[in-house]
């Protein structure tokens, strides 16, 4: 589904990939995590086209986004949604419009419509109440709840999300993370999710990868991946108390 | 093109027909000298003028959705925020220019006995020059500078990126609506700054000047054209224009947070200044021989 060949990107003169080679399965729950300006959010950008590689590729099933152009490139992006790391909801609308403004653009719906499943979409991110308040009027986690439910509104196939939980309390957080999984289980979405938080990713990812200094230190199932002798991994499960199989369990359990 | 350290920044964007604006910033090595540096700056001005032209054909060329559901209410809005909200501020200005002109000439002319000839100095002036100038300045001041910042506090908080991952392109949905607004709006305005400021010039004639209402106001259509007002209407409209196209350029343009924010503002009033200024000049040349 997603396919990054090689893929290098210099920023501000410094690399910041380096040599992503990544495939992911149609229907997975891919979790990207790693340390702070590993990459994590430039990865996610190449996705869309935000950003070019320097060399290398990316595959969108059998369409190459990493050079698509114009109209090619409006239809791939239209098959994803994203949730971006701040959130970016335009401010002078309503948080029930900023979620209905894909359909608003995009479709003909009537506006009751839109203004119907708009509400629905809140809802499913525990926020009805917030439809007509206005962006600034909500905390850091609820702009980003927002943000989520506006990526969903679409039903698109692909869903990036760049750490949907962060700045979330842990009971949020584990809402949220059912949220994801049940787009998998239910509608078959692939999500690709990059977070700082491990119990999210082993509790619902179907893979994780780990990011470091723009490479991809080590992937695999949750199993491997608590399993993995890397150093960098081990240093970041211990950092958030999971030391053994147990303790994920318990995580899991949540 | 500004330098920051070792590395030149320069937005690149502006691929494929529709989706022109990616705020993906690229990084050129340092000009080896002096001769490279002016060579570059000027090759990167022709870029951005061309960039800003572009933009304003693609905007110009999505005004076929001004009556769309997304933007009828967007191109009212605007309207008002760029219009209405600047009338306090174009009110003072140009009931004292009007009031300046006047007395100016009105001093001079009284030399001759002439003094009743200011309602034809102050209309001529304002009508053909002063008027579109000086509500030109005034929005791109006012409502310039804003557009500017707003694009920009877009840009950097990536809601540009979230539109056009959303397919919906930022042209249409931002540009376009400011610039039928301001394009339609600014007429009117400087209609609004003519009266006004001749309005200001019959207060001097009568309070300084000894010249009654009747005499002035006659005297205002004496040698003044309909030609002159129609000009100066056209300046004002392309005055519009300009300042939009300058303001989202700029603010498309924006990267490094709150410091490119406040740089994009700066250089939208400052372009948008000097491009009226020589454009009012050109229009000029173009109408009067
Ligand atoms: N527009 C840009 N210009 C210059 N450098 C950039 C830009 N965007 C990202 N970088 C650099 O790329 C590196 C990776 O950034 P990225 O945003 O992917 O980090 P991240 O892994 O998402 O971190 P975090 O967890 O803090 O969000 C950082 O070192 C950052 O300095
Ligand atoms: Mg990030």
């Amino acid at each position: 589904m997603i396919r990054f060949e090689q893929v290098y990107k210099q920023l501000a003169g410094r690399t910041v990939l380096d040599g992503v080679d990544l495939e992911i399965q149609p229907g997975e729950t891919f979790f990207i995590v790693g340390t702070s300006g590993a990459g994590k959010s430039v990865t996610l950008k190449h996705m869309v086209r935000l950003l070019t590689p320097d060399s290398g590729r990316v595959w969108i099933g059998d369409d190459c986004v990493s050079e698509a152009r114009g109209r090619v490139l409006e239809k791939i992006r239209s098959r994803f949604g994203v949730l971006f790391q701040g959130a970016a909801l335009l401010n002078w609308i309503s948080a029930g419009e900023n979620v209905g403004l894909p359909l608003l653009e995009r479709t003909n719906k009537p506006v009751f419509e839109i203004e119907k499943l708009a509400r629905e979409k809140l809802a499913l991110v525990g926020l009805e109440s917030a439809f007509d308040k206005m962006p600034a009027e909500l905390s850091g986690g609820m702009r980003k709840r927002v943000g989520l439910a506006r990526a969903i509104i679409t039903a698109p196939e692909i869903i990036l999300y760049d750490e949907p939980t962060s700045g979330l309390d842990p009971v949020t957080s584990r809402a949220i993370d059912q949220l994801i999984d049940s787009l998998r289980r239910e509608l078959g979405v692939t999500s690709v999710v990059v977070t700082h938080d491990l119990h999210s990713a082993l509790a619902i990812a179907t893979r994780i990868a780990m990011l470091d200094a723009g490479r991809i230190v080590a992937l695999g199932t949750p199993e491997e991946f608590i399993q993995s002798s890397n150093e960098k991994v081990q240093q970041f499960l211990e950092a958030q108390f999971i030391t053994k199989r147990g303790a994920w369990e318990k995580a899991v359990a949540l | 093109m500004e330098k920051r350290g070792r590395w030149c920044r320069v937005p690149r964007g502006y691929f494929g027909s529709r989706t022109i604006l990616t705020r993906e910033p690229e990084f050129l090595e340092p000009p080896v000298n002096a001769w490279a540096r002016i060579g570059r700056a000027l090759l990167l001005g022709l870029r951005d003028i061309g960039r800003a032209l572009r933009m304003l054909g693609e905007a110009t060329s999505n005004t076929v959705f001004v009556f769309s559901r997304q933007n009828r209410y967007e191109v009212v809005h605007q309207m008002f925020l760029g219009g209405i909200k600047s009338l306090g501020v174009i009110t003072i200005v140009a009931l004292f220019t009007g009031m300046i002109l006047a007395l100016q000439t009105g001093l001079e002319l009284r030399r001759f006995g002439q003094e009743v000839n200011i309602g034809t100095a102050v209309t001529v002036v304002l009508l053909r020059e002063m008027g579109p100038f000086m509500t030109g300045l005034i929005i791109a001041a006012s409502f310039g500078s804003a557009i500017a910042a707003q694009m920009g506090t877009m840009v950097v908080a990536e809601e540009i990126a979230a539109l056009e991952i959303m397919s919906i392109n930022p042209v249409r949905f931002l540009v376009m609506p400011r610039l039928v607004a301001l394009a339609l709006i600014m007429p009117f305005l400087t209609i609004y700054t003519n009266a006004i400021g001749i309005l200001g010039g019959a207060i001097v004639g009568y309070t300084q000047l000894g010249v009654t209402f009747t005499a002035y106001f006659e005297n205002c259509t004496r040698f003044a054209e309909t030609k002159d007002l129609f000009v100066g209407l056209f300046k004002a409209f392309i005055f519009g224009v300009i300042i939009v196209t300058v303001a989202c350029h700029q603010g498309f343009g924006a990267s490094e947070g709150a410091v490119g924010v406040g740089r994009a503002t700066r250089r939208t009033v400052i372009i948008s200044f000097l491009t009226i200024l020589t454009m009012g000049y050109f229009i000029t040349r173009v109408f009067y021989k």
